[in-house]
């Protein structure tokens, strides 16, 4: 059986084909203001990549923010749904996952059959969401993508009091100012993202296994300050973290 | 070669001012107030309790320079005061710790309240000040003295900062966003639905690119700053008369959406609404110095 699930997100689209339990396909685009363009974008990739026809896709299932939007699904899966499908797709022995993506974190709690039994979302403050690393980083000059490999080179603790994405913009620039070193910042801008999102976790309290997803999970700066955070050994990541919600709607699909 | 210089929307008039009827030769006490904002300083000079001359500027990096700079220009206004004639300086606001030459410091809910009850006169119970990263709502009983209070300092929304940020945005002058937020044709527009700046921002674009006037989304958006107001003030509790301090008193199209909900006129007054808490501040000193405190380290310059 081959199912698709698309995860409509707010920076991107992605999609995701499964072929009996395996992924076959996948497909990611910017979401940008046309949602239901960037569905059909996405999927029309993944379908190339998997080589089949459109077809031969039997369920389409949509999930992320913008899930309303995707027309060309059959159906949709809420979000907490999809994540801990898409957990329990990589890890079996996912307990407690997190999602933090660039505009939303949430945080499900999973019982052993892996169906999620409570959760805490964050969709009102940018401060735990990925917009934050990437606002912080344009204000130090460093991508986006080279701010967690920054902050791992950093032992320091350089405190942060602003929580706030604009106020902490002007914190990082006064640090920069008083010649705090870049990667000393870096780290700052880590921890204090990741005791944000931990605060949330907090509120379903900690299982292991720990695994995130979203595209912050590609984020290795994140990860070792929440493994500090939360006092973790280890928290699970797949190789492409960003594509776990939209691999846990082909999974309800499926099902 | 032409030279393209960015407009700065968000930056604000800085400004000092001095008193045409007030000589510090006469003064028995002159003492100064300075409120290190997170965004703005203020520094206050009172001649025996009465405003002699204030100085109000932008904060930069670093308070310690702010502090000291807020106070030059509130001295370069007057008719030559010399520094050896003061007799008392209290720091307040979020920078405080950092005014070197201040005597003490105190918090700036109780120099607001002070200041208030000073600008606005003693019928004031209900004061909110909106100031560039903090909001607070201030009960206070008819010597100007705090009773109770609730502040948010931790999210920029509703804060003068963020209104600034979207200023940015919009390429609207900041003293120009009120007046053009009610410059719409029709009905005026719902709040924007986002509480945080950052997702404001992606709203209000998404609405400029559904054909949305810029004067608009102004009112969307000094709406929901509004809104995220009020539910302070309401936490906190009304009780008349009501007064605004900070910078966001001079924000029509904040402040005119928040009266409605707050159910009451607001108070007016003709002194700058930034300066209350650094005239607190000053009174303050004015008060210890009458009970016989003084300088004890008298070490000048400051300016320096």
């Amino acid at each position: 059986m081959i199912t698709a699930g698309i995860d409509c997100g707010a920076k991107n689209t992605k999609t995701v084909i499964l072929k009996d339990g395996e992924i076959i396909g996948r497909g990611v685009v910017l979401t940008g203001f046309d949602q239901e363009a960037a569905g059909a974008d996405s999927l029309a990739k993944a379908i190339k990549y998997a080589g089949i026809g459109r077809d031969e896709i039997e369920r389409i299932f949509g999930t992320g923010s913008g899930k309303d939007t995707v027309k060309i699904a059959d159906d949709t899966v809420n979000d907490i749904k999809a994540m801990a499908k898409g957990a329990i797709f990589f890890f079996p022995g996912a307990r407690t996952v997190i999602d933090v993506g660039a505009e939303e974190g949430r945080a499900a709690k999973i019982d052993d059959k892996g169906e999620p039994v409570d959760f805490a979302i964050n969709e009102k403050c940018a401060a735990g969401a990925g917009v934050f690393i990437e606002t912080m980083g344009r204000a130090l000059g460093t991508p986006l993508e080279e701010m967690g490999a920054l902050a791992l080179t950093s032992e320091k603790e350089v405190p942060m009091n602003a929580q706030c994405v604009i106020f902490a913009e002007s914190e990082v620039v006064g640090l920069i100012h008083a010649k705090t070193e870049k990667q000393d910042i870096s780290k700052a801008i880590h921890d204090s993202m990741a005791s944000r999102i931990v605060s949330m976790i907090r509120h379903i309290g900690v299982n292991e296994d720990v695994v995130m997803i979203g595209g912050v999970g590609n984020n290795p700066g994140i990860l070792a300050a929440m493994k500090r955070e939360l006092k973790l050994k280890k928290i699970l990541f797949p190789g492409r973290p960003e594509l776990g919600a939209a691999v846990g709607a082909a999974v309800a699909a499926v099902q | 070669m032409s030279k393209e210089t960015k407009q700065e929307f968000w930056q604000w008039t800085e400004s000092n001012w001095v008193s045409p009827d007030i000589n510090w030769r006469d003064a028995q006490f002159v003492t100064v107030g300075i409120d290190v904002g997170s965004v703005s300083s203020q520094s206050v000079i009172m001649a025996d309790g009465q405003i002699y001359a204030y100085g109000n500027m932008r904060t930069g990096f670093g308070s310690l320079n702010s502090a000291r700079k807020a106070y030059i220009l509130a001295l370069e206004a007057t008719d030559g005061l010399p520094e050896g004639r003061l007799d008392y300086c209290i720091g307040t606001g979020y920078g405080r710790v950092n005014v070197p030459f201040a005597d003490r410091s105190l918090t700036e809910i109780a120099c607001h309240a002070r200041g208030a009850h000073f600008i606005y006169g003693p019928k004031v119970r209900t004061l909110l000040d909106v100031g560039g990263q903090d909001i607070k709502a201030i009960q206070c009983d008819e010597k100007g003295k705090v009773t109770n209070f609730l502040m948010n300092d931790k999210c920029a929304a509703g804060t003068g900062r963020g209104m600034e940020v979207f200023a940015d945005l919009l390429g609207v002058p900041i003293n120009e966003v009120g007046e053009r937020s009610f410059k719409f044709r029709g009905e005026e527009p719902a709040a924007v639905s986002s509480t945080c700046v950052v997702y404001a921002k992606t709203e209000a674009m998404g609405l400029l690119r559904k054909g949305w006037t810029t004067e608009e989304v102004l009112a969307a958006y000094c709406k929901a700053m509004a809104e995220r107001i009020y539910s302070l003030v309401e936490r906190v509790g009304v009780k008349a008369e009501f007064a605004v301090t900070g910078g966001m008193a001079k924000n029509r199209g904040v402040m005119d959406r928040v009266m409605p909900l707050v159910g009451l006129y607001r108070m007016t007054t003709e002194w700058d609404t930034q300066i209350a808490g650094a005239v607190g501040a000053a009174l303050f000193g004015f008060a210890l110095c009458k009970k016989g405190k003084r300088r004890k380290n008298r070490k000048f310059p400051w300016t320096r």
